[in-house]
């Protein structure tokens, strides 16, 4: 196998009740690489990521199967805690959703503080290294006892990565960060993550092709819950291999 | 043509629409200011009725026998806090549990059955809880208690806490509660640290307005704390409360006690609005601010 | 599903074809003009070349509006990228139409300098040349394609005997070397139409394929290197 992959995806399958909306998806994720998720809505590839760290089985219902080796340790093997998992494979979600109630500050170290990390010079270091990775600290560096919900969009989107950055994850899973964001904030965003993969391995989904095209290194194209084509970006957007890979990224579908 | 034919009748039908909206505004603002009639016209012949009776020694004193002056309720308003107190410690944490219960884990029987049961604990009249504690509580321990009462207080407050707990944080959107599980949380604590405490504030405010409609309650506690003319002993002891001697007082043939009891009418409907306010400060845009 | 963008490509493929056909008339027109000295066909280029140099600005223009509003990808955006390279080598054509025009012009109004045997083939086959590739763009036809790059190799060849005769023949005629040269410049305008009828064809490959023929002996060179040093 490949050296520097960090995450390796085999056999996976998973299940909400019944039915199976992951149908067997094997890949390779390389260490400080981006990978796009591209697929019509339904397709499962949000349910694949979030079988990465586990979230999945959270939901009511849902299971999974098969094998998520990270840094060649199967997240999945049976005595493995979903929770320690969860520390080093973070994730960002669709909407940006700091914690109610808590400051900017509380919210970055949320994940530290409520692990047992309570050294306050410690605290303060990590809130402004996660903040500037974020690139959020300048926006917020004098007011960082506000709440996290009276920030714009998307500085609050940027706070969620800083906090999903501040326990030092190996790999971060984003869920369409910039659906509900307005092309400046996206524009951020996207800027910032080709900053970010010099530190993790990110694995993003997203329905903007364009997106897709200007930040990963890879690009996966899901449907109906199968993996059709996974290859370099450049290349899938260019000249797919598959006819139906052509026809989603020309809007030719249906 | 047909535009012009099309602009005149729309000109019409608007004309008519903004007269018919007119009328409607008109006519609900009236219903609405005669609902309010009641609330004001309480409000106003206890306020008349109960000046005269009121003050300093109603605060201090204990109430007298009959014929002597300067009687108080000091010890009836000590009993309704001490009660609200005791209520509180039972309703809340166990209001606030199955509310948390009911939100947080996954819908099943049993979740199904709590929620249908809380429900019907709501509409039971509550003189009928007051007898569930008379038997549980009274008769075991052979006299009237501040502690049955309150038990008592307490189990009426528990359908209610639960159930606007749940609904609260039903409205916590999902995906705050995965950035927490995401961020390597164990569920309890994201549940507790996160989702609760995240939301005290409008959780406080289901909490103050089950306590308001309590502390009004005369039925339970006639049978369970019963009352007291003079300083609360004891938790085991019975206990004055504001509405039980407000009952008393009110249905006894002496002049003075219908002014003392006017005058804890005008404390208890004090005491509930000032709650009311309260709940309305913690739940307005500058109150929920830090 | 037919999209919007499809009625915009069809339209950009039918405005490139209208000026690849003018692009070939001005062609037939030069050699024509030359074959039978006929100083008016010559001067038709001219007219042909201005509307194919208008066209070429108004190709250009649709596709840079598409490839910004549409924002195209694969099959769509290769063919778009084809279209601008067509475009480009359609103009380059007609200019070299208009120089085969001009150095046709000079020819016939000197004294004739041998019977022309070699030249005609090679218009024969450069317009052949010319008509597959463009035949395979309006086609979609990977076929056709590839047999245009088979035929640059006898252009080549043509090119190269011209070149050797007419040297030959002036080292005994030194007084027709005026004629010479202008033939050897006709024959290196004709060649020039093959390369970019090449072009044409490997961007329709490209476009239908997303397979890069571009020199491919010398990729194919490459990797021997590399192989062998390996």
């Amino acid at each position: 196998m490949n050296p520097n992959s960090i995450l390796e995806v085999k056999d996976l399958h998973a299940w909400f009740g019944s039915i199976e909306v992951v149908k067997g998806i094997s890949m390779v994720a390389l260490e400080h690489t981006v990978t796009a998720m591209i697929g019509p809505s339904g397709c499962g590839k949000s349910t694949f990521i979030r079988c990465l760290n586990r979230l999945h089985e959270e939901s009511p219902g849902a299971r999974a199967t098969g094998q998520v080796l990270l840094e060649n340790r199967d997240i999945y093997e049976k005595k493995v805690d979903p929770v320690s998992i969860r520390r080093r494979v973070g994730m960002v979600f669709q909407k940006p959703n700091p914690f109610p109630s808590m400051s900017i500050f509380d919210n970055v170290v949320a994940g530290l503080r409520l692990a047992g990390v309570r050294r306050s010079s410690t605290l303060k270091e990590i809130v402004e290294h996660s903040l500037q990775a974020a690139a959020l600290w300048d926006e917020v560096k004098d007011k960082l006892h506000a709440l996290g919900t009276s920030l714009s969009g998307g500085q609050q989107q940027r706070l969620c990565i800083a906090r999903a950055l501040a326990v030092e994850p190996k790999v971060l899973l984003m869920d369409e960060p910039t659906s509900a964001l307005d092309p400046i904030s996206t524009g951020k965003i996207e800027e910032l993550l080709t900053e970010l993969r010099k530190k993790v391995t990110v694995i993003i989904v997203t329905h903007n092709m364009q997106q897709a095209a200007r930040i990963s290194d890879q690009t996966a194209f899901f449907l109906s819950g199968e993996l059709i084509e996974f290859g370099e970006t450049s290349q899938v957007f260019t000249a797919p291999k598959k006819e139906q890979t052509e026809r989603y990224i020309t809007g030719r579908f249906g | 043509m047909i535009s012009s034919v099309l602009s005149q009748h729309m000109t019409r039908s608007y004309t008519r629409r903004k007269l018919t909206y007119r009328a409607m505004y008109a006519l609900l603002a009236l219903a609405s200011l005669i609902a309010i009639i009641p609330l004001l016209s309480i409000f106003g012949y206890v306020l008349t009725r109960s000046l005269p009776g009121l003050n300093l020694a109603f605060f201090t004193h204990l109430p007298q026998p009959i014929g002597e002056t300067n009687g108080g309720m000091a010890n009836s308003i000590l009993g309704t806090l001490s009660l609200i107190l005791i209520a509180s410690m039972i309703g809340v944490p166990w209001g606030v549990g199955v509310g948390l219960f009911l939100s947080e884990y996954p819908p099943g029987k049993l979740s199904s059955v709590v929620r249908f049961s809380a429900d019907l604990l709501t509409s039971v009249p509550s003189i009928i809880i007051g007898l569930f504690i008379y038997t549980l509580v009274v008769i075991p321990m052979r006299r009237f208690s501040l502690l049955a009462g309150g038990i008592a207080l307490g189990i009426i407050m528990i359908p209610t806490v639960a159930r606007s707990t749940e609904e609260l944080l039903k409205r916590v959107p999902m995906h705050v509660r995965e950035a927490g599980l995401a961020l390597g949380l164990p569920r309890w604590k994201v549940i507790l640290r996160i989702v609760l405490l995240g939301h005290s504030r409008a959780i406080a405010t289901g909490i103050i307005l089950a306590i308001a409609r309590v502390s009004g309650e005369t039925a339970p506690l006639l049978f369970t704390s019963f009352n007291n003319q003079f300083w609360q002993r004891g938790i085991d002891q019975p206990a004055s409360s504001l509405p039980v001697q407000i009952y008393t007082y009110a249905i006894s043939p002496y002049e003075d006690w219908h002014q003392q009891a006017w005058a804890g009418a005008l404390i208890l409907v004090l005491l509930v609005f000032f709650m009311n306010l309260v709940t309305r400060y913690i739940l307005s845009p500058r109150g929920s601010r830090k | 599903m037919e999209r919007h963008f499809d009625t915009s490509l069809r339209e950009l493929k039918e405005q490139l074809v209208v000026m690849a056909s003018w692009v070939e008339r001005a062609i037939e027109e030069a050699t024509q003009g030359l074959q039978l000295s006929s100083l008016e066909r010559l001067e038709n280029v001219y007219e042909l070349e201005k509307k194919i140099n208008q066209s070429h600005m108004s190709v250009d223009s649709a596709c840079l509006k598409l490839l910004a509003l549409q924002q195209p990808l694969a099959t769509d955006l290769r063919l778009i990228f084809a279209i601008i390279k067509i475009n480009t080598d359609l103009e380059r054509m007609g200019d070299q139409a208009v120089n085969i025009s001009r150095n046709a012009r000079e020819y016939i109004q000197a004294p004739p300098m041998k019977p022309l045997i070699d030249l005609p083939i090679m218009f024969q086959e450069v317009r052949q040349m010319v008509g597959v590739a463009l035949d395979s763009f309006v086609k979609s036809n990977e076929n056709l394609a590839r047999d245009v790059l088979q035929r640059d190799d006898r252009v080549d060849a043509l090119k190269n005997k011209i070149f050797k005769d007419t040297l030959e023949h002036l080292k005994t005629h030194a007084d027709q070397i005026e004629q010479g040269l202008t033939l050897i410049l006709i024959a290196r305008n004709l060649e020039r139409i093959g390369d970019h009828s090449t072009n044409i064809a490997e961007d329709v490959i490209f476009a239908l394929t997303g397979e890069d023929v571009r020199h491919a002996s010398q990729a194919a060179t490459i990797k021997n290197v590399l192989k062998s040093s390996s």
